[in-house]
């Protein structure tokens, strides 16, 4: 038993070691040989496919993922934490454990479907409201994001809030401070670093995500100019170029290139928020 | 001392958790600038009581609670928002809780919830309630440390400045001595003797000998029933009313 528990835990860490090792040794030879660094990352022109003037600038890649999960997290953002001050301060018993149900329900809707519903409901929505001349955008993306993130940043937030020792509500309650002043003044400093790996686990949700944007954000390599603009994200284009370059060609290793500046990013978010919830436990 | 009508009234107060009664039937007046003391077994309803004062046994769900509790000759369940009541009366908990923030908010947090803003107001309560509170020479210089890092004697201290922070004119602790060396504890009794002067005050206390010490009135109660409630001098010598109350006094049960 406890053997098994190792090996699992140490393939876990494999695993990860292993899928780094291969993107990374993948993309190598591009990354060392091939890639003019300085195009790689301040030139917004991708057109790794075209015949004459192949161009490996991922700018317009990242710009379209920072635009997206920007305006993913501004929706996120207050309805992730809203909802877990809500759940964790203004409800109880059966109401409360309904919600939170419901929330890791939304957690479990697949991607997929975000996509869906982004292409079919989203899209003649947006239309139709903005005027605009396509319904794929950032603002599509950045809505269907932003409410994929919700139920991830609600839960570690309401366990944040939770973490918070009664002792300090009542004291604050007591002191004749209402509920909303004490969420505002004491619960929210107080959970303050949870509160923010809530949301660097959301952000780092958002930037990771392929399928949803993929099917919501339209197609245009271009550094969006509003919210209304067609972009495209990095791992949309991972995933939309891949199934159709050739194993070992340039335009192949130039994707592995753009999946380890993904895995930097996500990677970086996700260690940023480790280091604050370990600051936390620390103090 | 004009006006004669109690401080706070009890009447026929009743709490139940989740159907399990904490208190019973309970009547009881609190004098105006008297020092009651409140003593009994764990578990016997005092820190239930308090709750009731300043309505924060509201934010029990599984509470339940019939009779009333007048403040000031107002039934506090009158009050449509609590908080107004809540700046009424200064509550100090059994372990000091200093709110994650510096010296100086947490003494001004009470007034600054209550809408003061003005620097000058907020410097003057500072300094009034941490003399007040006897910690004053002590923390003069660390006003800016987070509440957390003073000791523990000062951080129940602290929760007494933080208590006294909108002229409360009442004081309710619990068993605030508890986490706390004797020589603070005796600092907080001197502190509590000079606030009487113009405070109600209200101690529950595991310690018989604090309440002979400190209080000029003291209820025993017992599983939620108030035993008696009578004058020290009554309380701590023979002829108590109620023979428990001789014999919890005497240590013989509890
Ligand atoms: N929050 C609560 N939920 C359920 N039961 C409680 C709660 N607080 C107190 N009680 C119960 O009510 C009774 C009185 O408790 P309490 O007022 O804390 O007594 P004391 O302060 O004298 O020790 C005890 O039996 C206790 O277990
Ligand atoms: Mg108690």
């Amino acid at each position: 038993m406890e053997f098994a528990i190792k090996a699992s835990g140490f393939s876990a860490i494999f695993f990860v070691f292993a899928i780094f090792f291969f993107v990374f040794s993948t993309a190598s030879e591009f990354i060392f040989e091939k890639m003019d660094f300085v195009e790689f990352l301040t030139s917004p022109e991708w057109y790794p496919t075209s015949l004459s003037n192949k161009r490996y600038g991922t700018l317009a890649l990242l710009a379209g993922t920072v635009s997206v999960t920007g305006l993913a997290m501004l929706i996120a953002v207050p309805l992730g934490l809203g909802s877990a001050l809500f759940i964790s301060e203004f409800t109880s018993g059966v109401v409360k454990e309904g919600l939170k149900i419901t929330i890791e329900l939304l957690a479990a809707i697949p991607s997929v479907v975000w996509g869906f519903i982004g292409l079919a409901v989203m899209n003649p929505l947006i239309i139709e409201v903005f005027d605009a001349p396509i319904g794929l955008n950032v603002l599509n993306g950045g809505i269907i994001l932003g409410l994929m993130s919700v139920p991830i940043m609600t839960t570690i937030a309401e366990d944040a809030l939770k973490a918070v020792p009664d002792s300090y509500r009542e004291a604050s309650l007591a002191l004749g401070a209402t509920r909303w002043q004490t969420a505002h003044k004491v619960l929210f400093p107080a959970a303050r670093s949870g509160l923010l790996a809530a949301v660097l686990l959301g952000v780092g949700r958002a930037i990771g995500e392929t399928m949803a944007v993929l099917m919501a954000t339209g197609h245009a390599v271009q550094i969006p100019g509003s919210p209304l603009d067609s972009v495209r994200t990095l791992t949309a284009t991972i995933a939309a170029e891949l199934g159709e370059t050739a194993a070992g060609s340039d335009h192949y290793q130039a994707l592995f290139a753009v999946g380890v500046l993904l895995f930097l990013l996500t990677f970086g978010v996700n260690l940023a928020a480790d280091l604050i919830v370990r600051g936390r436990s620390a103090r | 001392m004009v006006s004669a009508s109690p401080m706070i009234e009890v009447e026929n107060l009743s709490v139940n958790y989740a159907g399990k009664p904490a208190l019973d039937q309970l009547t009881l007046d609190v004098r105006r600038n008297e020092i009651l003391a409140v003593i009994g077994p764990a578990n016997s309803g005092k820190t239930t009581l308090l709750n009731c004062i300043n309505r924060m046994i509201e934010t029990i769900p599984s509470a339940s609670v019939s009779g009333t509790v007048k403040v000031d000759g107002h039934n506090v369940a009158e009050y449509r928002d609590p908080s107004l009541l809540r700046r009424r009366i200064g509550m100090v908990f059994p372990l000091p809780v200093g709110l994650p923030m510096t010296v100086y908010e947490n003494v001004t947090f009470a007034p600054r919830m209550a809408g003061e803003k003005d620097r000058t107001v907020l410097d003057e309560t500072v300094q009034r309630c941490l003399k007040q509170s006897a910690l004053w020479d002590e923390v003069k210089d660390r006003l800016d440390d987070l509440g957390t890092r003073l000791s523990g004697g000062q951080q129940q201290r602290l929760t007494i400045a933080r208590a006294l922070s909108l002229n409360p004119e009442i004081l309710c602790l619990d068993e605030f001595s508890i986490a706390v060396d004797p020589v603070t504890t005796m600092k907080i009794e001197e502190v509590l003797k000079e606030l009487n002067e113009n405070m109600t005050i209200v101690v529950v206390t595991n310690l018989v000998l604090q309440a002979k010490r400190l209080a000029h009135r003291t209820a025993l109660l017992l599983r939620g029933k108030l035993v008696e409630v009578g004058d020290n001098e009554v309380i701590f010598s023979r002829q108590t009313a109620d023979a428990r109350t001789f014999q919890y006094v005497q240590g013989l049960f509890g």
